[in-house]
């Protein structure tokens, strides 16, 4: 390697930490379940210009990030699609236990791209379709959810063989956006702002509600960014953004 | 144990399967295409290499995402589906032999490439003077003197199918005996905490990988010995 090669390397590196510690002062690392994706986008964005912080996010399922927490992934915040998993990583002490609220209640939506395939439930049980699109359920709530309201509708076992099944919501989605699948289960927030196709709202009694918690993790605890981004998740201009993506909120803390 | 084996083999046989067709077509396939980057004197021939080798670079993920839109109900893949009433050519075993030949074929073309050119010119041509004509010199000359790359290629192209991830995730659907293959049970036991099985899988990967890399480096020694 040339001498001046490595100046430039040596230079670039140290540019890249300065970047980093200044950064460090006000940033937080937050995981986000996929449902919550684009209310999150710009609940952070909102937060940087009132509080200069900066919530930085990652997209996944919840099992997939109670996975990487368990390992001692670098999340200050867990913004869970369930009230489990929250619960759980308090239990196993990486949690911040009073730090647990439901910041919005998720609603499960069949979804087509194609006008008049969802009509409702009699879509699920005649069954005219190849592929029905779900979310892993093991590892996403939004899963748990679908495979719920389909055993309460007794069309579970008919309808198993049609599955494809993403790794988390957006890749369930994203199958039936790329009309690969003819419908699927989504969350109902992945729609809006979107009226093509055709929907059905599932309803509430045929599945538990999905209460998705977020909890401040240890790693945390003591970052000003991520408790002022919990406060933030709780304040009115938050719930605002959460209504308008098709969640409910809990009550008012 | 029992009632889990059964469930963890069938991802095994699967990705062995898998692996197993796509080397074969693309023994079939890359062969000629070797061989015409070996010879041909045209000018735009490592164009062609070129697009062969993308896999190489570029992520798993532009290729699912194209596969995804191609293999669909609004790309000739959704056209090709309906001939047998279908809709897409996602999620189904045809669908991950598309996608794993497109990816490892730059690991079967490039060693077979290679040994093709490393026999130069001269041995065809003495196979032509003794009368061969360029279709026999090819099958009894060029053919056996390329074995070793044949055989890095065949073992290069298996392996790499087999450690294939981002494409299967994208366009498989993870459906168990169609397109849930190792790499994505992995993935699946890992984010659903079941981590006896996930160990259990990941290590025998450990394993196969390294019997691979070992199996090539015997057969470069051995190639090294022939020609010295």
């Amino acid at each position: 390697m040339k001498p001046t090669t490595i100046l430039r390397l040596a230079g670039a590196v140290a540019f890249l930490c300065l970047a980093e510690a200044n950064a460090f002062a006000a940033q937080t690392n937050v995981a986000v379940a996929a449902n919550f994706t684009d209310a999150a986008k710009e609940i952070a964005a909102v937060f940087h210009q009132k509080t200069g912080h900066e919530a930085v996010l990652s997209f996944g399922s919840s099992g997939q990030f109670y996975s990487q927490i368990m390992q001692d992934a670098p999340f200050q915040i867990f913004l869970s699609a369930d009230n489990e998993r929250p619960k759980k990583l308090v239990d196993d002490g990486l949690g911040v236990a009073e730090s647990r609220f439901t910041y919005a209640v998720g609603k499960l939506v069949l979804w087509s791209k194609t006008p008049d395939l969802v009509k409702g439930e009699e879509t699920l049980k005649t069954a005219s379709f190849a592929k029905l699109s779900i979310c892993n359920p093991v590892a996403a709530p939004y899963g748990a959810a679908a495979v719920e309201a389909m055993k309460s509708l007794k069309v579970y076992d008919t309808l198993q063989p049609k599955f494809v099944e993403g790794a988390n919501i957006t890749q369930a989605f994203q199958f039936v956006q790329t009309g690969n699948a003819e419908l699927g289960f989504v969350a109902l927030s992945q729609l809006t702002g979107n009226d093509s196709g055709s929907r059905w709202l599932v309803p509430q009694r045929l599945y538990t509600p999905i209460l998705q918690e977020a909890v401040l993790l240890k790693k945390g605890a003591s970052n000003e960014a991520a408790t002022a981004f919990i406060t933030f998740l709780k304040g009115p201009e938050a719930r605002a953004i959460i209504e308008k993506y098709g969640y409910e909120v809990g009550e008012q803390s | 144990m029992d009632g889990l084996s059964g469930e963890i083999w069938q991802p095994v046989r699967l990705t062995i399967e898998l692996a197993a067709i796509t080397t074969v077509i693309l023994l079939i396939v890359g062969t000629p295409i070797a061989w015409w980057l070996a010879r041909s004197k045209a000018w735009w021939k490592e164009g062609v290499a070129s697009i062969v080798a993308l896999p190489l670079v570029l992520p798993p993920t532009v290729l699912g995402f194209y596969l995804l839109v191609v293999l669909g109900p609004d790309g000739p893949g959704g056209l090709l589906a309906s001939l047998w009433g279908g809709r897409t050519i996602a999620f189904t075993f045809q669908g991950l032999v598309v996608g794993s030949v497109l990816y490892s074929m730059p690991f079967v073309v490039q060693p077979i490439r290679n040994a093709f050119a490393a026999i130069g010119d001269r041995p065809l041509e003495v196979a032509a003077t003794l009368r061969a004509s360029p279709r026999r010199a090819f099958w009894t000359v060029a053919i056996p003197l390329a074995r070793p790359g044949f055989l890095a290629g065949a073992v290069l192209g298996f392996a790499h199918t087999v450690g294939e991830f981002g494409i299967v995730l994208m366009i498989g659907g993870n459906i168990p005996g169609k397109t849930k293959v190792l790499s994505v049970a992995i993935f699946d036991y890992v984010e659903t905490s079941q981590w006896r099985e996930a160990n259990i899988l990941a290590g025998g990967m450990a394993v196969f990988a390294f019997a691979v890399i070992l199996t090539m480096t015997l057969i470069e020694k051995r190639v090294a010995r022939i020609n010295a």
